[in-house]
């Protein structure tokens, strides 16, 4: 039978036959992850369960990404913790200190994932290897102990929502804008339960990097996952990064859709996500005058070179307006570096940013970058949830690494075109 | 299994920061999740609650991080039961794995008002609103969900595979 992408790769891992939406299937995981928060509690259920041993050293990733370097004494006895579950299970992948970085970053970088795998992560934007054609999917802690031990997870199969993009996308405006406008348009809710499946010529045109900041934000309309095909330029990017032996993937002619979307891109502006959800999108214009106390510029959904590229091509001879505190942190060691030889530090030093080591950090509220009440700021991060970044009477605006840039150079919400 | 408790109404897309902000994220223990229950939504929220109260919201509760964190501290806090009229799926999937009963009553749960006094039938599927006389009658648990329930929760399922495979 015909499949969609999200049928195509679960019946891969299975073997019974994936025949429609709503049915629960168990399926083979390709890779197991987790971080600094939620691996502590796996680790708890994993030794509830009995388990002495993981279901395959290799394919398990335990990446210290969220409060590191640790904030504080509680937070270093969790990585503490992970790091000896790790050293106790020979766990291949495990990631602390110099070698870490932002885990949606890393993985893809080290060719730990890549098309057709199933990949399942105790955070929730694991759904950020779907730019790369794989199934990956967040679960909680517990979930993925069951993994750990098993190799294996139930999933009931999600109905697709596939969306078409095309026309031409105007000078700063990108991968960020694409998504948000979907969310925007969809809500927090909208795809819910189910998957999303990109397509069309603008996402076609659309690099890795792009495809992975659209993936890693599928989470924020409720979807399981956000899926686009492995085409030529998934699998140069994947055999760049160490992989061998994976294969085009797209959806069968004739697969099922439960709801299509065209939307066309030509003449959007850059989006804007206000607080606090990320569904309250609008026009960066509408929002001009608006002050900001400060500009974050990383994590998982932004923090890739491209992101920082992009930054800086607004931050060139430019500097942050007084009173805008810019903290851009590049999301893995590699970028670090990419980033220092390319010469972008020394255009972010020039604004006045101040540029921070690996780390979620500020994204969820942990430290680099926290806000105290009343103050605003404009984040290329993924959710602007009420008191995500700190006080509950702060407020979080998120947009693309370019709007970011602009609005920290403005000291207000603005446009990049126009500045 | 009958609970009797007070309903405690809250919004849409309650998220997971909000069940349980981040700062709180250093600990996996239940008695201090739960002291700190819903302090992202409003500080000092938990004072309002008796055990075995129960949470009815609008619809997608639970979206946002995946943090077991959150099922963890409703239950630290008493909570053994949430009503909503939908849920997101990883906590969907945290709450049963956890131990927490959630029942999606959909447009239901508008006859559900803040204070009312509750009784939910969990083997029946049924609430029983004793300040209003009103019944309502819940979607089954699906049979995966309560093979799991049966087993007592994903630990003891999966120590169960376990053990079979050696």
């Amino acid at each position: 039978m015909s499949h969609n992408l999200a049928e195509k790769i679960l019946q891969a891992h299975t073997d019974e036959e994936v025949t429609r939406a709503g049915q629960i299937v168990t399926c083979r995981v390709s890779l197991v992850l987790a971080n600094d928060i939620t691996a502590p509690l796996a680790i708890k259920s994993f030794k509830g369960m009995g388990a002495t041993k993981v279901f395959d050293k290799d394919k398990v990733a335990l990446v210290c990404d969220h409060f590191t370097p640790n904030k504080d004494i509680d937070s270093a006895e969790q990585v503490k913790v992970v790091r000896e579950f790790a050293h106790e299970m020979g766990v291949t992948h495990y990631y602390e200190g110099g070698d870490c970085g932002v885990e949606h970053a890393l993985l893809p970088e080290l060719g730990l994932v890549g098309p057709k795998d199933i990949v399942v992560g105790a955070d929730s934007h694991t759904c950020t290897y779907g730019g790369l054609g794989a199934f990956a999917t967040g679960m909680g802690s517990t979930d993925i102990a069951g993994a750990l031990a098993l190799g294996e997870t139930w999933f009931k199969v999600p109905p697709t929502i596939r969306v078409e993009y095309d026309g031409k996308l105007e000078p700063f405006v990108g991968a960020k804008d694409l998504i948000l406008h979907l969310i925007g348009r969809i809500g927090v809710s909208g795809g819910l339960y189910r998957a999303l499946e990109f397509g069309g010529p603008v996402i076609d045109n659309l690099s890795i990097e792009g495809r992975m900041t659209m993936a890693n934000m599928a989470i924020e309309a409720g979807a399981k996952v956000g899926l686009f095909p492995a085409d030529a330029k998934t699998l140069a990017y994947c055999q760049a990064h160490g992989r061998h032996g994976d294969k085009a993937l797209k959806a069968d002619p004739g697969a099922v859709y439960e709801q299509e979307l065209s939307l066309s891109v030509t003449g959007m502006s850059p989006q804007v996500a206000c607080p606090h959800l990320p569904d309250n999108v609008r026009s960066v214009d509408t929002l001009k005058g608006l002050r900001v106390d400060q500009a974050v510029i990383g994590s998982c959904t932004n923090g890739r070179i491209e992101d920082l590229r992009e930054a800086a091509a607004v931050l060139k001879g430019r500097r942050a307006h007084k009173g805008v505190r810019l903290i851009i942190l590049p999301a893995t060691p590699k970028i670090w570096r990419q980033a220092m030889d390319e010469g972008l530090f020394s255009i972010f030093l020039d604004a006045g940013a101040v540029v921070g080591p690996p780390t979620c950090g500020p994204c969820l509220g942990g430290h680099m970058g926290i806000l105290a009440g009343g103050e605003r700021c404009i984040s290329t991060t993924n959710r602007n949830f009420r008191g995500r970044m700190g006080s509950l009477e702060s407020e979080v605006y998120l947009a693309s690494p370019a709007v970011a840039a602009a609005s920290a150079v403005a000291g207000e919400i603005f446009n990049p075109a126009k500045l | 299994m009958l609970v009797t408790g007070k309903a405690h109404k809250v919004g849409a897309h309650i998220d997971t920061d909000a069940i349980i902000p981040a700062r709180f994220l250093v600990t996996t223990d239940s008695g201090v999740l739960g002291a700190n229950c819903m302090e992202g939504l409003e500080p000092g929220w938990i004072k309002r609650v008796q055990k075995n109260d129960i949470i009815v919201a609008d619809e997608n509760f639970g979206c946002g991080s995946s943090r077991e964190h959150a099922p963890i501290a409703l239950l630290g806090a008493g909570i053994p039961v949430v009503v909503a009229k939908s849920f997101a799926r990883i906590f969907y999937r945290n709450a049963y794995n956890m131990g927490l009963v959630l029942l999606e009553v959909g447009a239901d749960a508008d006859k559900l008002h803040d204070g009312d006094t509750l009784e939910v039938d969990l083997d029946a599927g049924r609430i029983k609103n004793l300040t209003t006389g009103e019944s309502i009658v819940c979607a089954p648990v699906p049979q995966s969900m309560q093979d799991l329930l049966d087993a007592g929760g994903l630990v003891p399922y999966v120590k169960k595979r376990l053990a079979a495979k050696q």
